[in-house]
């Protein structure tokens, strides 16, 4: 895990003494509020529909357990006693008060934390692979490289008024798990033949009101040129988006403009002038960074251990399931990775109780070595855990709820805040939620259905990636109403598609029947093995178009 | 006539001065000077000593344009509003790329809270809006002590500068 030298401690405590400046001048009346938006929101604080919103960064989603006994320390303290984590791996408090927002800050501070650039039109949290570092398939592992553009990206001079958002994620394994294709860029990280770190840059994918596929604009950029290339990257984009309309800035609308080659041709023009320039990356440097993300000091775990552990899955149909569903394999053998589960009917996806945040903070010291990973499916990872004390981990996530064993399947939706919180939002999304949960609850039907990707956005930005699930559900507003227009068909990973609209949209009353008429289509067409959007793909939207709308 | 009638502060080199320069958005140039003009209205009035071109943000700044510049008195670049961040581009190329010595000025919607990363760019002027507080636009060209990243004003990104100073405790046999 990375931690702050001076310079970086220096740097978040010269931002939370401009940002209590900001505010001070703000609430003096000698900032309007427009002028103050843009200073906020780069300190991750939203007016929301109800309450400020306050979205703490989680870089690249790790997090130390001494972090998140703060975090829910913070919540306690300053808000009411939860927090909900998104789909960009952050951290969101729905209820502070917006004079103590420098306050918090100063907290975060203190355990080398921040809220900076969570919203604005800059560059935002760079996201990874949850399970990088420890994933049997990772040909590189992206954290330290995450931490380069971290720092990178943090206050960079040029690029804080940028026309939109903008936003990276970076892979380094066969296995896309980041979502890269649909990143304003997407790098994912490769080794060439003398096993030197290549990137292929892909740029211009995004979700939002107009879904696009990333296209590659490099394909093997030597490792030492990856912070001059975004910089020119990005200068493109400073220079040519669009800044006329909001709904068309993004930098898929430039690239599909201009066309991949014409952009790739820019990019390239003005690479030439900063490559071998000063932020060409030295192995040194890169070393550096690297010497904090170490292998933890695992044990050995035994050929006895192992085999015990795979008799208790014989045995233990609970645990079984629990370990089908929730345990990822591990580069290392007589290791997992394993998922904590914030999806259950209690709490709305995403969401931690204050107390839920120190006792999983004491698991990760117990079994994590300290650490977490927060997922863009909103959970939560503990990636070292020895197979001999996966039963015990077990039985404690249990007893703090959090042993759902349904991750990958229905019961493991994606969800925004929605219209209970975002000024955003077009329609609520956590009751279509709980109502899809409350609906399809029987473990025995979830585990049939086997891995289903559903996911809910209260509106067309898209925070819930509808798009990209096997399931979509979009809340949309027509004259005052809320309804929920339904797609099928996304997906992320590799094979990244785009959810293709069913027809028109539904009562919110009425989207449970409709999911339960779409499984009933995938239950009866299905062969041996297929999974729902095999399914979908082998016989398309017809069948479940008919059945719902007959 | 110049459009500009409320005087706006300016501040140059960290330090406040007298404007002598009006900005004019006019298609022709004025009589008598000193006088920031439109892009256009500089290049097509020949040389002139009183004349400095501002740019507007969407100004491509080609090698041409930059070998113009270089004869200017100064260079003012617009930022028509504070949440433009097409000038910060512009300032730094003409600073970093093409070599512009002299005075590169934001004019426009200058706010206090933008004027650190504009220093960072290369802007060194600042024409602030009328009702900034000068006192405030001074301290906040002070807000960061470093940046991870190389500007006009420190070219050595904070990497290189982490393995400077490893380099130098290396070197340095420790205090007993």
């Amino acid at each position: 895990m990375y931690r702050y030298d001076t310079h970086d401690q220096t740097l978040v405590d010269e931002r939370v003494a401009q940002f209590r400046d900001q505010m001070r001048r703000y609430l003096a009346g000698r900032i309007s509020e427009e002028e103050f938006l843009p200073l906020r929101v780069q300190n991750g604080l939203y007016i929301q529909r109800y309450a400020p919103m306050l979205r703490i960064a989680i870089p690249y989603g790790m997090l130390a357990s001494y972090q998140l006994r703060k975090l829910g320390e913070i919540a306690a303290r300053y808000d009411r006693g939860y927090g909900h984590f998104t789909t960009r791996t952050n951290l969101q408090l729905n209820w502070p008060k917006l004079e103590d927002v420098p306050d918090i800050l100063a907290d975060l501070a203190s355990v080398q934390m921040h809220a900076i650039q969570t919203s604005g039109n800059d560059i935002r949290n760079t996201t990874t692979d949850q399970f990088s570092g420890v994933a049997a398939d990772e040909e590189v592992d992206p954290r330290p490289w995450c931490e380069l553009i971290r720092q990178w990206s943090t206050f960079h001079p040029e690029f804080a008024y940028l026309p939109r958002k903008f936003k990276i994620a970076v892979s380094g394994a066969v296995e896309d798990r980041a979502a890269i294709q649909v990143h304003d860029v997407g790098l994912r990280l490769w080794r060439d033949r003398d096993g030197e770190v290549r990137v292929k840059v892909l740029a211009g994918g995004g979700l939002g009101r107009t879904p696009m596929i990333g296209e590659v604009i490099h394909e093997d950029l030597p490792w030492q040129h990856l912070l001059t290339y975004l910089e020119a990257l990005v200068r493109v984009y400073n220079q040519f988006g669009r800044r006329d309309n909001k709904f068309k800035a993004r930098i898929k609308i430039l690239v599909k403009a201009l066309g991949v080659d014409e952009f790739r041709r820019r990019v390239e023009a003005e690479w030439a002038h900063l490559k071998d320039g000063p932020q060409t990356l030295t192995e040194e440097a890169v070393e550096a960074v690297a010497e904090h993300f170490v292998e933890p000091p695992r044990r050995e775990v035994s050929a006895e251990a192992i085999d015990a552990y795979e008799r208790l899955r014989g045995e233990n149909r609970a645990f079984a399931r629990f370990v089908t569903n929730n345990v990822t394999d591990h580069k290392v053998a007589g290791y997992k990775a394993v998922t904590l589960s914030l999806k259950r009917r209690e709490h709305s996806p995403g969401d931690v109780t204050s107390e839920q945040m120190a006792a999983i903070a004491d698991l990760a010291d117990a079994f994590g070595y300290g650490e977490l990973r927060v997922t863009h499916e909103q959970n939560l990872v503990l990636t070292d855990v020895p197979v001999d004390r996966l039963e015990e981990l077990w039985q404690k996530l249990e007893t703090l709820g959090m042993a759902n064993p349904t991750v990958g399947t229905l019961a493991d939706l994606i969800c925004c805040p929605g219209g209970d919180y975002c000024g955003l939002a077009n329609a609520k999304s956590i009751p279509v939620a709980h109502a899809i949960q409350e609906r399809f609850e029987d473990l025995d039907f979830l585990y049939d259905l086997g891995p289903l990707e559903l996911n809910i956005s209260g509106c067309m930005n898209a925070c819930g990636h509808h798009h990209v699930g096997h399931i979509g559900i979009l809340g949309v507003d027509k004259k005052g109403e809320e309804y929920y227009q339904i797609s099928l068909g996304g997906s992320q990973g590799n094979g990244t598609s785009l959810g293709k609209i069913l027809g028109p949209s539904f009562f919110r009353e009425d989207v449970p029947e409709v999911i339960d008429k779409l499984l009933q289509v995938y239950v009866g067409e299905r062969t041996a093995d297929e999974t729902f959007l095999d399914t979908y793909r082998r016989i398309g939207l017809k069948p479940f178009k008919e059945r719902v709308y007959a | 006539m110049p459009e500009q009638t409320v005087t706006r502060p300016l501040i140059v080199d960290r330090h406040l001065v007298e404007d002598s320069w009006v900005r004019h958005d006019d298609e022709t140039a004025p009589a008598q000077g000193p006088a920031l003009v439109p892009l256009a209205v500089w290049q097509a009035a020949g040389r002139r000593d009183d004349l400095a071109p501002w740019l507007s943000s969407d100004t491509e700044l080609t090698p041409a344009l930059a070998a113009e510049l270089q004869e200017a008195p100064l260079v003012a670049i617009d930022f028509p509003k504070f949440t433009d961040g097409r000038g910060y581009s512009i300032a730094r190329l003409l600073r970093e790329r093409h070599g512009y010595r002299g005075q590169i000025r934001a004019v426009g919607d200058v706010l206090i809270d933008q004027l650190f990363y504009m220093s960072r760019c290369g802007v060194n002027a600042f024409s602030l809006r009328e009702d900034q507080v000068v006192e405030d636009a001074l301290r906040a060209l002070h807000t960061f002590s470093r940046g991870y990243q190389p500007g006009t004003d420190d070219p050595e990104p904070l990497f290189r500068r982490r393995m400077r100073e490893l380099a130098q405790r290396r070197r340095q046999p420790a205090m007993a």
